[in-house]
């Protein structure tokens, strides 16, 4: 096996790569130059082709045309081995570590050659010799699913580097990762890069993470190249974000400050709710929702923020504790769900919001096929009057047309979204919980949903943002609380919102946290 | 194409796919028994469809055939796997062996009301338990629905010796004869038992309620996604509990049909595996109620068969059931298909 510092990266380019999914162009002849010793961010919007483009060159994905040239060599990568024998390797945007294990059996097991009868000391001295060459830090001895996101994620780099692999693809590293693991992550790789010891090529749409580390960028729209430089003084965000969307990304104006304290509609006390995977249960003492308020709920993904969903939503029962929506118990039926005029959008919406199986325009009317006019008196549905409400309502968020009649699984991901955005976000909406609105949609389709919440928190509604977006919490909520490890651990107002504390509140540094919690 | 038609058109193409393959390996089994399977499929066709009479003896087959399928049905739709018909049936069977006993006084109309209503009472509750069960308790409902059965069986002949025997059945256990007034007579014009009619009558109205109904379409949300149920507040266990409910009063009233109209008893010729070979009339259905009725015919039809066939090629007993079993596999495995053959219309 080879140790990080012998041979430099390789240089790895892509010319006029295609790959297409039916009728849609995920790539369209896309180039790319991944120089040696480069941090090179593939910026774009979701759906732009970026994670396209990355199978393709660690051969997770083959490409209907184009070549792929490796130090000036022509190859061909069908299966990820054969990108594995040229030094590729891809962290993949969900961690692939096998969690019961520790980080040491985990790394023995990726290796290809892994040996049939294994001495462990003699892996762990291997290992820990290795570690001393690389700028992460991880304990081998650790059960991964002791680990914290970011420790997970250094886990999954230095399982690439033991592979051999030179120039390493990350998917999206940072989107369960807090700001402050974000940087350290990518600062590490970014000064193994500049030793030239490894190139690294990121996925990703956050602008400020291209600006603070990467030394050169490829901007996709819609399957394209539409920009590739090397990052300079002279590329700002503004730049890029232009790039990245064809035109200044339209802005949402912050909410103006609410006037007077309307009466709190949600209001929860003493809550405990089981954690999905073990773990602390979910333990808010008390939290409150009021009329014309948003309440944003940040952290780090996996910190008790969807049990606590699941618990609103009706999807996970109650330990202890109290749910009250109107100062009355929450009951999450559907003659409570209607009074309240309940609304909830949940992480993975076809999962968690959709029958799959059933037709888009059955999926829409889930909140309202019970009532006339679709339920007739005689108690039938009438499809006539379904496929009417459904249409309507697949408009409010530009769902596919034409697609009614198809089970919605068969959607592309944002247009599931808009379905369950279209179904939720109704007007008369008063009580609502979201998570990640926006989440795979456009940058016009995400100012939309954003608008849609202002307004609704307008007229009245009560709104729980929990969002893996700082910038969206910071410019929408009225309120900020941080969740880590299923307590709350910070309570801020918006406007007072400090991107620094929310990370490191996220991070769970408590004393920090609890003394902000305290003012 | 139009996209709502695509998975119905699917569905039947997958099926009529399975039975074709069933064909090949069961031809290929005859041959390998050194028959001719043209000779073979010829009896087979003969004594299933072939005259008035094979009509008759596959059409009595059939109905209790189809309301077993519903036990199975009618959940699936609700996204659960309900094996466990056959224990309810003979207990529902047994049930109205007993509740006719009182009614021999009673209008005919009535006692025959009342002697199907206590076989599905309780089919109802045997198959009910077995949803509540998964709802109150979370026991996977395969298990618990196939355990039980065997339970129900246990119990039928438990109490049936005990208990219920008629001291005149000497070689063949069986309770006493029920009274005139609650058996069930034929069809005008044939000699099919009008258990047939009940049969079809349950097939479309399951249809209705599961296609076209406003309490279907909420079983339906939860057999297609059971979170999605509970965020938009839907009773998910009231729902789940009801569709076990009245499938296991189908499969009740299936023996509450035998004893009444071909028994007359209650004894070990109830326990003929219409409940189990029902498992697989649902499934080569795909669970649509209406698709049940053909199904039942060509399951029907085959049991049909099983005798003259036996007789005629001296086939053993279990050749019928190896078929069945050939069929059910075929159904299983073509489900991998679904979503290949005629894949949606592309994003």
């Amino acid at each position: 096996m080879t140790s990080a510092g012998l041979d430099p990266p390789p240089r790895v380019e892509a010319r006029g790569l295609a790959r297409r999914f039916g009728p849609v162009i995920a790539l369209d002849a896309a180039d790319l130059d991944v120089r040696p010793g480069s941090v090179h961010a593939l910026l774009g919007e979701n759906g732009a082709g970026k994670s396209t483009l990355a199978k393709c060159l660690v051969g997770a994905l083959a490409a209907d045309r184009g070549r792929i040239v490796v130090d000036g060599r022509d190859v061909t990568l069908r299966h990820p081995r054969d990108a594995h024998a040229l030094g590729l390797g891809m962290v993949w945007q969900h961690f692939s570590l096998v969690p019961c294990l520790t980080v040491l059996e985990n790394l023995v097991l990726a290796r290809p050659d892994a040996p049939r009868w294994i001495d462990w000391r003699h892996e762990r001295a291997a290992l820990d010799a290795f570690l001393e060459d690389v700028p992460l830090r991880i304990d081998p001895g650790a059960r991964v699913a002791d680990l914290a996101a970011g420790e997970k994620q250094r886990v999954e780099v230095v399982r690439q580097l033991r592979l051999g692999h030179r120039v390493l693809f990350l998917d999206e590293p940072t989107s369960v990762l807090t700001p402050q693991e974000a940087d350290a992550l990518l600062g590490r790789l970014r000064a193994l890069a500049d030793a030239g010891r490894i190139s690294v090529v990121l996925t990703t749409h956050k602008l400020d993470e291209v600006i603070a580390h990467a030394t050169h960028v490829t901007v996709l729209r819609r399957g394209r190249v539409v920009a590739d430089a090397p990052l300079d003084r002279t590329i700002d965000a503004a730049t890029l974000a232009t790039w990245m969307v064809g035109h200044a990304p339209p802005s949402v104006a912050r909410p103006a400050p609410r006037d007077a304290r309307q009466p709190a509609r949600l209001s929860i006390r003493a809550l405990r709710v089981a954690r999905a995977a073990g773990g602390p249960p979910v333990a808010i003492d008390a939290l409150d929702v009021h009329a014309g308020e948003i309440v944003g709920v940040a952290g780090v993904s996996g910190n008790g923020q969807r049990e606590l969903v699941e618990a609103l939503c009706g999807q996970r029962s109650v330990d202890q504790g109290a749910i009250d929506v109107d100062a009355r118990p929450w009951r999450a039926d559907r003659a409570s769900m209607r009074a309240a005029r309940f609304g909830c959008v949940p992480e993975s919406p076809l999962a968690n919001a959709t029958a799959p199986d059933m037709a888009l325009a059955d999926n829409l009317v889930l909140r309202v096929f019970d009532r006339a006019p679709i339920a007739s008196r005689t108690g039938r549905v009438r499809r006539d009057a379904l496929r009417a409400s459904a249409q309507a309502l697949a408009a409010r968020f530009a769902v596919q047309s034409g697609a009614l009649g198809r089970a919605i699984a068969t959607l592309s991901g944002g247009n599931v979204q808009r379905a369950v955005l279209g179904r939720e976000l109704v007007d008369d909406t008063r009580l609502l919980v979201a998570v990640n609105p926006a989440f795979g949609l456009d940058v016009g389709a995400a100012a939309d949903v954003r608008r849609r919440l202002v307004e609704l928190r307008a007229t009245g509604c009560a709104v729980l943002l929990v969002s893996e977006d700082l910038d969206e919490l910071i410019t929408l909520s009225d309120r900020i609380v941080v969740m880590f490890e299923g307590r709350v651990v910070l309570s801020t107002l918006g406007v007072e919102a400090d991107r620094q504390a929310l990370g490191l509140a996220m991070a769970g540094h408590s004393a920090i946290a609890s003394a902000r919690a305290d003012n | 194409m139009v996209d709502a038609l695509r998975p119905a058109l699917e569905s039947a193409l997958l099926s009529a796919g399975a039975l074709a393959v069933a064909a090949v390996l069961v031809i290929a089994l005859v041959l390998l028994v050194g028959h001719d399977p043209r000779e073979i499929a010829t009896t087979l066709a003969r004594s299933a469809f072939g005259s008035r009479f094979a009509w008759e003896n596959t059409l009595s087959r059939a109905a209790p055939l189809m309301l077993a399928a519903l036990c199975t049905a009618i959940p699936a739709h609700a996204g659960l796997v309900v094996i466990g018909g056959e224990g309810a049936l003979v207990l529902g069977g047994l049930a109205a062996s007993q509740a006719a006993l009182f009614v021999a006084d009673v209008p005919p109309f009535a006692a025959i009301a009342i002697t199907c209503a206590a076989g599905m009472l309780v089919g109802a509750a045997w198959i009910g338990l077995v949803g509540a069960l998964q709802q109150a308790r979370g026991v996977n409902e395969v298990i618990s629905s196939l355990l039980l059965s065997i339970i129900a069986l246990g119990l039928f002949d438990w109490l049936l010796e005990e208990f219920l025997r008629d001291p005149a059945s000497l070689n063949y256990p069986a309770t006493r004869p029920i009274p005139d007034a609650a058996r069930i007579g034929a069809l005008p014009g044939l000699d099919v038992h009008a258990g047939l009619a009940v049969a079809l009558v349950a097939c479309v109205a399951a249809w209705w309620v599961l296609r076209r109904s406003v309490t279907g379409f909420a079983i339906r949300v939860v057999g297609g996604g059971v979170r999605a149920a509970l965020g938009v507040g839907l009773p998910v266990g009231r729902l789940v509990v009801a569709t076990c409910v009245a499938g296991g009063a189908c499969v009740g009233l299936a023996g509450a049909i035998e004893v009444a109209a071909v028994h007359e008893r209650a004894g070990g010729a109830l326990h003929a595996d219409y409940g189990n070979t029902g498992i697989l009339v649902a499934f080569l259905a795909r669970h649509h109620p209406l698709a049940i009725v053909p199904a039942a015919l060509l399951v029907g039809g085959l049991a049909a068969a099983s005798g003259p066939l036996q007789r005629g090629f001296d086939l053993p007993d279990a050749f019928v059931r190896i078929v069945e079993g050939v069929v059910f596999l075929a159904v299983i495995a073509s489900e991998t298909l679904r979503g290949r053959l005629l894949p949606p219309a592309a994003r």
